[in-house]
């Protein structure tokens, strides 16, 4: 059954005809940068809401979450495939369904989905901080949006980052579902590939590349969580006040 | 001198529970008064009416003649106001330095070298120039509350409220913050100083007030106060904590 694999000619042609994985590793990682930026933005507004006094904004907050973390992204993806086009046509009041390209679907759909998951990072990330950072931050003056932005929202980073990275990772591997709506994304190629050559190389490549981009992101995720148990951390000098510094 | 913090008939509840009890207080510019009372009897709830981060739920709290509004209260406390906590509550993501520049640059609107300049000061007031490089963690409890004093001072507001400043410290650091907050009162900076420490409040206080159960019970000067207290609930109360 896994003779194919050691087969010298097969892995030829595999890496003769590497252009169109190629064409899918570039296309799939461009839908990640563009996901990963939609599920960041989105994902940390809905963080913020869940954690403000607003009941309202909690309330969205929850829905969206609730909603997304259980439901299939196949389906989501499926059901933006199809009802997309017709959403938009009666949006935009054009003659005829809108059509929208797979990119966007895909960019969209891991996006929204992971924009959930980012949420609730973030939220546990705003409540990781004590409560008297936000009390120091207002008896100086600052509002609530001004001391979210340069006081609280900093001081999560160090707890964030490691399950931020791994929720990068898993949108990498998700946007694989592409290849169920002819995406053109690395799996969709990989999946015309072997309909011609075989599975064997086909996926092996795939997996090759895929874990290309994921490994690293592993790693990244086990340096920072090394570094952010990491205690005493370095005194930093300033430059700016140099003097008063070295007087000690 | 002119009144600044006039509080006026100030009731507030937490839920069901009242915890300002009709409170009637005016603060004179430049005055020094220490409030103290049993544990939950309101002090740092009256306090953090000042700078509203408690919301009165009846009455008024005017600062210079200006009453708090949900509206006007940011740009009131950013005028008026700073606070000294229990905690301390620096910033742990910023250097002592950055501690101090924050609110200068982000709400004063002062350029970063104006800032440091104002931020060595302060932090040369409080002795810990040296320190300025620092993250707030790698200093022991009495130097980060006289980073926090410094904090409080480097935005020049004429009110400084300090709620217990002493309590989380091990005894053996009580004294550096009180000399720093000695030195202060000698400023015609008006405070409010929510603590037990009876010697700071001799040598400081222009009046005690003491609370308990949400109402002032006794006002005076630290000499009627410690020496003949009217109200029997404050001599037992001074009793206790000064035996
Ligand atoms: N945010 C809040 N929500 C509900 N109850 C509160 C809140 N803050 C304070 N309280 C309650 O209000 C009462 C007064 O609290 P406050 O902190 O003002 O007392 P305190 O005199 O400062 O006491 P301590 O000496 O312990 O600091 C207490 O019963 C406290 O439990
Ligand atoms: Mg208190």
């Amino acid at each position: 059954m896994l003779d194919g694999l050691f087969d010298a000619r097969r892995w030829n042609i595999t890496l003769d005809s590497m252009g169109p994985f190629w064409d899918g590793f570039l296309f799939t990682l461009q839908v990640v940068v563009v996901g990963l930026v939609i599920s960041l933005v989105l994902g940390t507004v809905l963080g913020v809401f869940s954690t403000t006094r607003s009941r309202v904004l909690r309330a969205v907050s929850r829905v969206y979450v609730e909603f997304f973390q259980n439901t299939p992204l196949p389906v989501q993806v499926f059901f933006y495939y199809m009802a997309g086009p017709r959403v938009l046509q009666a949006i935009t009041g054009a003659p005829s369904p809108v059509r929208i390209s797979s990119f966007v679907i895909g960019a969209v759909g891991v996006g929204l989905y992971h924009a959930a998951y980012v949420s609730e990072v973030i939220r546990t990330g705003i409540e990781s901080v004590p409560r008297g950072q936000m009390e120091a931050a207002r008896s100086q003056g600052f509002s609530r949006p001004q001391a979210y932005l340069y006081i609280i929202l900093p001081q999560t980073f160090k707890v964030i980052l490691p399950p931020l990275c791994n929720q990068t990772l898993n949108l990498v591997k998700n946007t694989s579902v592409l290849a169920l709506i002819a995406g053109g994304d690395l799996m969709y190629n990989a999946d015309n590939f072997v309909s011609t050559y075989g599975y064997l190389q086909g996926y092996i490549m795939a997996c090759v590349l895929y874990f290309v981009i994921c490994f690293p992101l592993a790693l990244l995720v086990q340096y920072l969580e090394k570094r952010a148990k990491r205690k005493p951390r370095a005194k930093v000098i300033p430059g700016v006040t140099p003097e008063p510094v070295k007087e000690a | 001198m002119a009144d600044m913090i006039e509080i006026k008939g100030l009731n507030k509840y937490f839920g069901d529970l009242h915890v300002l009890k009709d409170i009637d207080l005016t603060v004179a510019a430049g005055e020094k008064v220490v409030i103290i009372g049993p544990s939950g009897s309101g002090k740092s709830t009256l306090i953090r009416c000042v700078n509203f981060l408690e919301e009165p739920t009846s009455g008024t709290v005017s600062i210079d003649g200006t009453q708090l509004t949900r509206k006007n209260h940011l740009e009131m406390t950013r005028k008026y106001s700073s606070m000294v906590f229990q905690q301390f509550n620096l910033y742990p993501n910023m250097t002592v330095l950055g501690n101090l520049t924050l609110a200068p640059i982000k709400l004063q609107k002062k350029s970063k070298e104006e800032a440091t300049a104002a931020a060595m000061a302060a932090l040369k007031r409080v002795g810990l120039a040296e320190k300025a490089g620092e993250y707030p963690q790698n200093l022991s409890g009495g130097q980060q509350q006289r980073v926090a004093i410094a904090r409080a001072l480097v935005t020049k507001q004429p009110i400084i409220l300090f709620d217990e400043p002493t309590s989380a410290l091990d005894p053996e650091m009580i004294q550096e913050v009180l000399d720093v907050m000695i030195e202060l009162a000698q400023e015609n900076i008006t405070m409010i100083c929510v603590t037990h420490e009876m010697g700071f409040a001799r040598q400081v206080a222009d009046r005690v007030v003491f609370m308990e159960d949400g109402r002032i019970l006794e006002v005076g000067t630290p000499e009627h106060f410690f020496e003949n207290p009217e109200n029997p609930r404050c001599r037992e109360f001074l009793n206790k904590i000064l035996h």
